[in-house]
């Protein structure tokens, strides 16, 4: 008997703790105590919510998640159990149905996301939602990306019953300097309150009134100005809270996506860049729980403009006498000035300042390129600020990580004073700028210093002061519109695509230097890459920290390849809640 | 000792007077002389000698059960907190008492505090709970006069602070009183509104207040009669309390009797030892002059309205089925649930010939659009918009349709919600639409089928003529 009733599946699944479950009539093991919407999704059934989000705290308030639920019968006193033909109980359906989100699954659950009476209720909850909602969509910058339109779609009622007046609240709301709120779309899921509450720990925002005049409200005389408040903005399922930056500006459905990654600091947070004919429109977080969760800063959300900003550099420039002023140019003789130029400077007064901006690829082509002259003067422009404690790092340059290692720096931005040094001595006498303004405070240069240059080389995507004084600018591109790999402070190597075409005549920065070294003479392998792609092919021949590295093992979601012991503190918080 | 009452307010021979023996009893104040003078607290030494688990087993096997609306045996509710709890335990005395037509508690805490105090001292012993609330609605401003009063009274002489009565035991109880919302009543938003933040209704599951309840501490959330009744349950020791009253819901019931009737008021009777219709004709003296019964709301508004002109199928004891007329229902939690209603808080609404259901339904209906915390969606948007079918169907602007309508819409809300809100709001458009549907057809005109309804509509339709 015992061996007998050891093979029943309930048994095999507590084995490895886990417990059966049948999901619209076909049978799943689940860890136990996984959330029924987490089984539904892990196995493809999908349950729409309002409320719920994996990363927030369980309100259960907004019953989009009903679904019918059933368990075995409850046994009489002394009567024994009776299985089916493949060891599972009968499961007595339940008259009332159950929210998925805060319920757990449990041995031997029925759940049916597809019943008459779950989709009756659903269509309920919908039309109730829908009452009081207004006919906002022609003029809802959600529309396209709203929870309320795709599931009216998918589960609600052709026709809606409610032909009473709807209830009037507050639109158009300022609460914060890039939030507006519209109280009258909102569906009250409340993830914004929660994000507020237990994320950014700002809690300014609250319910107000009561029943059908709930609306979400900000604390009587604060702002909802937090650094991280735009969340709030993806977090919302429907157009209440809408972005003052994207406001009105471009249909979401014309938008394209591509999974790129933030620049802005060396967190490297994964996001989502928005573009339509070469215009970068927006930039959102994408779920990375190993490096940003679901969030983005602010400021780093917003810093976007420069992609289409005039003061980019749309063509080579060219200055042939000290005193002229630029003229355009075209790239081939471009590169064979460089080229003279660099040949006619002994190679010990050349100092190339790479910069942390830039990518693996285009780091070591610059390695190359300073191989090639045969300068030992090569470093980057270090930027350490203070962290924020959440997911902005105190490094804010991108790609520290892979300086290091690609350039082999141990210690990045401490060769810079002696080069400013020898500058001004005299003992530098070309400088190769590649993607860094000099006169900014982190590089220190002054603009005299400039004067004691035989040659200065700027390779930028914008105009700088560094660039007004050089005798040769070559324009690079943004980070929006190459490829590229990155690898971030805590030693995740992570992909950057590319969203838009490069602006004028700019050219991909690596290729650029690929052509510069090769007009100085080089025949390394790099010399014939055609794509950023085969670069990092190379690299992973070359060292042994990204051994066997390449496009596709990197992946979406980045690849850890470095242990650097340094974290990035919001996510050890997800992960220790208590700690 | 013979007691005597006010004049005009003498028990009826019918009445069982246990909790409510004090209430306008002759020479009775609320002081704590007067009580003890009347025997008072000698349950508290009684039990303070007992075991905290033998207390619950004398409640468990009174069989008393919750006297807030649910019925839920009481005795059973407190042997769910966790057996290897370690965290501090609360006891709550749920004074919000807000049903409409309830006002039992009302009494007890104006005119009998002590009993109270006595019922929760026992009770937080027998739960192991050193602090206990009395959460007073907002609208009992003097009752939480008194009750201060009476627990500086019970402090002074040792029936509360630290080692009560030599027992060991230690308890102070406080009184909180509410800002006024009907879902405070409920005991997760109660909790909530203790807790002084926004009294939305918890998801149970996981937030059982048993288990995870005040400051997430394992958490005892009783009604006052429920509290009073503990102390009758140690007087009588529970078999005995058994004894009384229906099988299955043993004790007296306070039935508050409110509307038309010649005699309203709050009369205590052994559970079931009545019929509808001697508390209706007996005890309230019948229907006023020239008039006759209608409908019945039998336990606090949320209780579905029962016709007192239809006949009722029972079982006979033969096995055979029979049919009883309204007013031969005994008035036990368990034959008025069989008959499709709920006994509730035992708050009778009795409406006469000259009531209109939708016009009752309608101002229920304003209650609930108004209650509703708008937590959860079904509830929020589906109060109000029954409420504005049933105005709209008061101003004869509604077609036949709309009547189906109303209830449908409370059948959509009813089982979707976070709480039991849900239930409480649907279950009277439920059973006023189910059983008095002629009424409300009669408000209709099917013309108005034609006519959408929202203010935008009715301005494009100023130039329609019929």
């Amino acid at each position: 008997m015992s061996e007998e009733t050891s093979k029943l599946p309930k048994d095999i699944a507590a084995a490895e703790g886990k417990v059966n479950v049948q999901i619209n009539g076909t049978w799943y093991q689940f860890p136990r105590g996984m959330r029924i919407i987490d089984a539904c999704k892990s196995v493809g059934v999908h349950v729409p919510t309002f409320c719920y989000h994996p990363k927030l705290a369980i309100a259960g308030s907004c019953r989009m998640c009903l679904v019918e639920q059933g368990m075995p019968p409850r046994l009489a006193p002394g009567q024994a159990p009776s299985y089916d033909a493949q060891g599972y109980q009968h499961i007595q359906w339940m008259p009332r149905p159950i929210i998925a989100c805060a319920n757990t699954v449990c041995e031997n659950m029925g759940i049916k996301t597809n019943s008459p009476l779950a989709e009756e209720v659903r269509a309920g909850v919908l039309e109730f939602l829908l009452a009081n909602h207004p006919l906002d969509c022609p003029i809802c910058d959600q529309a396209g990306e709203c929870k309320l339109q795709e599931f009216s779609n998918d589960y609600g009622k052709l026709k809606g019953r409610y032909t009473e007046s709807k209830t009037k609240k507050g639109k158009n709301l300022s609460v914060g300097p890039n939030i507006n709120l519209d109280q009258e779309r909102c569906v009250l899921c409340g993830r914004c309150i929660r994000f507020m509450r237990d994320i950014a720990k700002d809690p300014v925002l609250s319910f107000s009134q009561r029943g059908t005049h709930n609306a979400v409200t900000i604390y009587p005389g604060r702002e909802l100005d937090h650094p991280y408040s735009m969340n709030v903005v993806d977090l919302c399922p429907v157009g209440a809270l809408t972005s003052k930056d994207f406001r009105f500006k471009m249909r979401v459905w014309f938008l394209k996506e591509t999974k790129s990654i933030d620049v802005n600091c060396g967190t490297g947070t994964n996001i989502t860049i928005w573009s339509r004919e070469e215009q970068v429109y927006r930039l959102t977080p994408r779920q990375n729980d190993e490096v940003n969760s679901c969030w983005m800063p602010d400021e780093h959300r917003l810093n976007y403009r420069f992609i289409n900003s005039p003061q980019r550099i749309p063509q080579p420039v060219i200055r042939t006498d000290i005193n002229a002023p630029h003229r355009a140019s075209t790239w081939e003789p471009s590169f064979s000035a460089l080229a003279e130029a660099i040949k006619r400077v002994p190679a010990d007064q050349i100092a190339i300042i790479a910069s942390g901006r830039m990518t693996n690829e285009e780091l070591y082509m610059t390695r190359l390129l300073a191989e090639q002259i045969g300068t030992k003067h090569v470093d980057i422009v270090s930027r350490v600020k203070e962290s924020d404690g959440m997911l902005i790092s105190a490094d804010r340059n991108p790609n520290t990580t892979g300086a290091q290692v690609i350039l082999g720096l141990e210690n990045p931005g401490s060769q810079l004073e002696m080069i400013r040094d020898g500058v001004q001595r005299g003992k530098i006498k070309a400088i190769l700028c590649l993607g860094e303004d000099l006169t900014s405070p982190e590089a220190g240069f002054k603009a005299q210093d400039f004067e004691n240059l035989n040659y200065l080389f700027v390779m930028d995507h914008t105009a700088s002061d560094t660039a007004r004084a050089a005798d040769l600018v070559l324009p690079g591109v943004s980070f929006a519109e190459k490829f590229g790999t990155m690898i971030n402070v805590t030693g995740r190597i992570q992909r950057l695509n590319k969203a838009i075409e490069p602006i004028g005549y700019a050219k991909d920065d690596w290729t650029i230097l690929q052509s510069i070294t090769k007009a100085l003479g080089s025949n390394s392998p790099a010399m014939n890459a055609v794509s950023s792609m085969d670069i990092l092919s190379l690299i992973g021949q070359e060292y042994a920290a990204l051994e066997n590295i390449n496009w596709g093992r990197v992946g979406d979601c980045g690849l850890q390849v470095l242990e650097t012991g340094v974290t990035i503190p919001l996510i050890e918080q997800e992960k220790n809640p208590q700690g | 000792m013979s007691i005597s009452y006010l004049p005009g307010k003498e028990p009826h021979p019918k009445e069982t007077r246990r909790i409510y023996k004090n209430i306008f009893r002759e020479g009775w104040d609320t002081s704590i002389n007067c009580y003890l003078a009347d025997g008072g607290y000698s349950e508290l030494r009684k039990a303070l000698s007992m075991e905290p688990k033998a207390v619950t087993d004398e409640v468990k096997k009174s069989g008393l059960r919750g006297r807030g609306g649910a019925g839920f045996p009481t005795g059973v509710k407190w042997t769910f907190i966790p057996p290897n709890n370690t965290k501090p335990v609360y006891l709550i005395c749920n004074c919000d008492e807000s049903e409409p037509g309830t006002y039992k508690d009302r009494y007890i805490v104006h005119q009998d505090p002590h009993q109270l105090i006595e019922g929760m001292i026992i009770s937080c012993f027998a739960v192991g709970a050193h602090l206990g609330y009395i959460y007073m609605r907002e609208e009992f401003p003097i009752a939480a006069e008194i009750m201060e009063k009476a627990l500086q009274e019970a402090r002074a002489n040792n029936f509360l602070g630290k080692n009560i009565l030599g027992s060991g035991f230690d308890l102070d109880i406080h009184v909180h009183r509410g800002a006024g919302a009907y879902i405070c009543g409920e005991e997760t938003s109660l909790i909530n509104s203790l807790e002084g933040v926004r009294p939305y209704p918890r998801i149970k599951p996981p937030f059982f207040p048993a288990a995870i309840g005040l400051y997430g501490c394992p958490t005892i959330v009783n009604n006052v009669e429920s509290l009073c009744q503990v102390k009758h349950v140690i007087q009588m020791g529970g078999e005995e309390f058994s004894k009384v009253g229906a099988q299955r819901s043993p004790g007296t019931r306070i039935i508050g009797v409110s509307g038309d009737v010649k005699r309203p008021g709050l009369y205590e009777i052994a559970s079931g030892s009545i019929t509808f219709g001697e508390l209706l004709f007996d005890l309230c003296g019948g229907p006023k002059e020239g008039h006759e019964f209608k409908a019945v709301i039998p336990g606090g508004s949320s209780s579905k309205v029962m016709r007192t002109d239809v006949k009722y199928s029972v079982k006979n004891p033969d096995g055979t089925n029979g049919s009883i007329s309204f007013f031969d229902i005994p008035l036990d939690l368990d034959s008025i649930a069989q008959h499709g209603s709920m006994a509730g808080s035992g708050a009778v609404i009795v409406m006469d010939d000259t009531r209109s259901m939708p016009w009752a339904l309608n101002n229920l209906n304003h209650f609930y659009a108004h209650e509703s915390c708008g937590q959860c969606t079904p509830c929020r948007e589906g109060c109000p918009w029954m409420l504005k079918l049933t105005t709209r169907m008061l101003e004869g602007k509604a077609s036949p349709k709309d009547v189906d309508l109303l209830l449908q819409v409370a059948n959509q809300i009813e089982g979707k919600t976070v709480c039991a809100f849900g239930e409480a709001a649907a279950w009277p458009t439920q059973a006023m639409v189910l059983k008095f549907k002629d009424e409300f057809l009669a408000l209709t005109d099917s013309f108005n089928d034609k006519l959408p309804h929202s203010t935008e509509a009715k301005e494009q339709r100023r130039y329609f003529t019929r």
